[in-house]
């Protein structure tokens, strides 16, 4: 039962005052700006726009500072800006293979073409704090050396190449790709659909589950393909010009996933494939999409579904933190109802356990005096 | 093949070069140029300056079929010159000034009498400037390329 109470307005704005307060902090302190917050905090920032699912740096640099760095609530801030937008329409599809790389890395060639490209990562710090970033201390310069031109040959074509390894991923001719945003989502779902739904799935969730994987709940043998790291020319087809122009560029983060091989009687044995492709530069979420998605695909591979990572439908509703913390967050509204109709039955229950107790002692000390 | 064939997709990839460059252009290289200009045109607007979505697509394992990655703003907009040129603009993110003038750009580049200075004053100095951006970024990158050499172990 749903009752409107008033009251609390004035609570509720001096509250939302507070809040304002708090996060400003300390006003004897700067305060950060969005462009350093975009500059110097760019991964907090990558995550917020791919699970928000949108791509606009100052937004969600902006997301963060209103919500005090709480990524989840920066995460909804996004969304809820999205609602009030119209769609211009869809991108041609982002062309990774033409990505200006800042970083590619491959666990199953050591020598391949375009080599292992380290770029700006956390590998190989020795996590030890450090100093220095306690005080501004300026920064060198990157180091610099003659790029070679050499074209970073995607792993999964030289695979390719002698056929060790399943296509890219083709749904029917006639398939257009499903919009979960637009369409209430109905399990079982297309591999599109899934893709879509892990790009902006919560990253921990799906670290989780891959994890699971590895742990051998849905055991799926994977090694790292490749990972890139870069940013991709986006297109749009204008009706008023009739072919496609460039919009500008976006970084992604793209993980292919290389795992065990499946055959038949008919096809000789070949690796099957996991894909994770997330906006901005995140290479933990896209190991951990390409390793759910990989999982998902059991019923498809002739697989037993056995683990939770394995469950389209357990993972697909859970893995978006919006909704889920929507449902978890709302239990602390107030529920005044529904709780005194609990604490009457309950209290009925104990009443009506003691009257019949009560009656039972009686009845025992009526036929002890009997007897 | 007609002369009109053959022109036209000589004429198609200039405005495809033309709006990549402007999606690109900064609010201050648009400005500069529009101050650089000694008759300013008159514009109309047709549409916008408007934001909005575009829904970004990749592919299932970077080549297969399409699926929706998540979508990025948008700002677009469309004007006429007097001579009744018209232009159009669309690049990421949520300038709507940018976008403004990046259509004017985009008009003045049709006109013969105004192409040169938007090539020249505009185009040109953009091209260089990402040229110039990304070999950095690609000799950065570079630079954290690792050479594996082969540690000789045992006799010989």
């Amino acid at each position: 039962m749903y009752v409107a109470v008033k009251g609390g307005e004035a609570a509720i704005s001096n509250a939302h005052r507070l809040l304002a307060d708090r996060r400003r902090g300390d006003r004897s302190l700067p305060s950060v700006t969005i462009d350093q917050i975009a500059e110097q905090l760019g991964l907090a920032v990558d995550r917020v726009m791919a699970e928000a699912s949108l791509y606009d740096r100052s937004l969600a640099a902006l997301a963060v500072r209103q919500s005090r760095g709480d990524l989840i609530e920066a995460i909804f801030l996004l969304r809820a800006y999205r609602t009030t937008l119209p769609r211009f329409g869809n991108s041609v599809p982002l062309d990774t293979a033409e990505m200006q790389v800042e970083r590619r890395v491959s666990a199953t060639y050591k020598d391949l073409p375009g080599g292992q490209l380290l770029g700006p990562t956390f590998d190989y710090t020795h996590r030890l704090l450090d100093p220095s970033l306690l005080s501004d201390e300026a920064v060198e310069e990157p180091a610099r050396r003659e790029a070679g031109g050499e074209e970073i040959m995607r792993v999964s074509d030289i695979l390719a190449h002698e056929g060790l390894i399943e296509a890219d991923g083709e749904l029917p001719q006639d398939h257009q790709a499903g919009d979960l945003t637009r369409e209430p989502m109905e399990f079982p779902m297309g591999r599109d659909l899934r893709l879509q739904a892990l790009a902006r799935g919560d990253e921990g969730f799906l670290l989780a589950l891959g994890y699971s994987t590895q742990r051998g709940y849905g055991r799926n043998h994977p090694f790292v393909g490749e990972i890139r790291i870069g940013e991709v020319e986006v297109e749009m087809e204008i009706p008023e010009l009739g072919f496609a122009v460039s919009l500008g560029h976006i970084r992604v983060t793209e993980c292919h996933m290389v795992n065990q091989f499946k055959g038949s009687s008919k096809a000789p044995p070949q690796f099957t494939r996991g894909y994770g492709l997330v906006f901005g530069q995140s290479e933990r979420k896209a190991m951990s999409m390409s390793l759910v998605d990989r999982a998902l695909r059991a019923e498809e591979l002739g697989e037993d579904v056995t683990a939770p990572a394995q469950d389209e439908e357990f993972v697909i509703s859970h893995s978006d933190n919006v909704q889920a913390t929507g449902f978890v967050e709302h239990l602390k509204l107030p529920h005044y109802v529904d709780f005194q109709a609990e604490l009457a039955m309950v209290r009925k229950m104990r009443a009506d356990i003691e009257a019949a107790r009560t009656a039972d002692r009686g009845e025992t000390v009526m036929k002890d005096a009997a007897e | 093949m007609s002369v009109a064939e053959q022109t036209l997709p000589t004429e198609q990839a200039g405005r495809r070069r033309c709006a990549s460059l402007l999606a690109v252009a900064t609010t201050d290289e648009l400005r500069a140029a529009w101050d650089a200009l000694k008759d300013k045109p008159e514009t109309k607007p047709v549409r916008g300056p408007e934001t909005g979505l575009v829904m970004v697509r990749g592919r299932i394992g970077g080549g297969g079929s399409p699926f929706n990655l998540g979508e990025a703003t948008v700002t677009r907009a469309t004007i006429a010159l007097a001579s009744g040129t018209v232009g159009h603009a669309q690049a990421l993110g949520t300038d709507k000034q940018k976008a403004k003038l990046a259509a004017i750009f985009d008009a003045l580049w049709q006109e013969d009498a105004t192409r040169d200075h938007v090539e020249n004053v505009l185009l040109a100095p953009i091209e260089h400037r990402v040229a110039t951006e990304n070999r950095a970024k690609a000799e950065e990158t570079a630079a954290t390329r690792v050479d594996f050499f082969t540690m000789v172990r045992g006799e010989d």
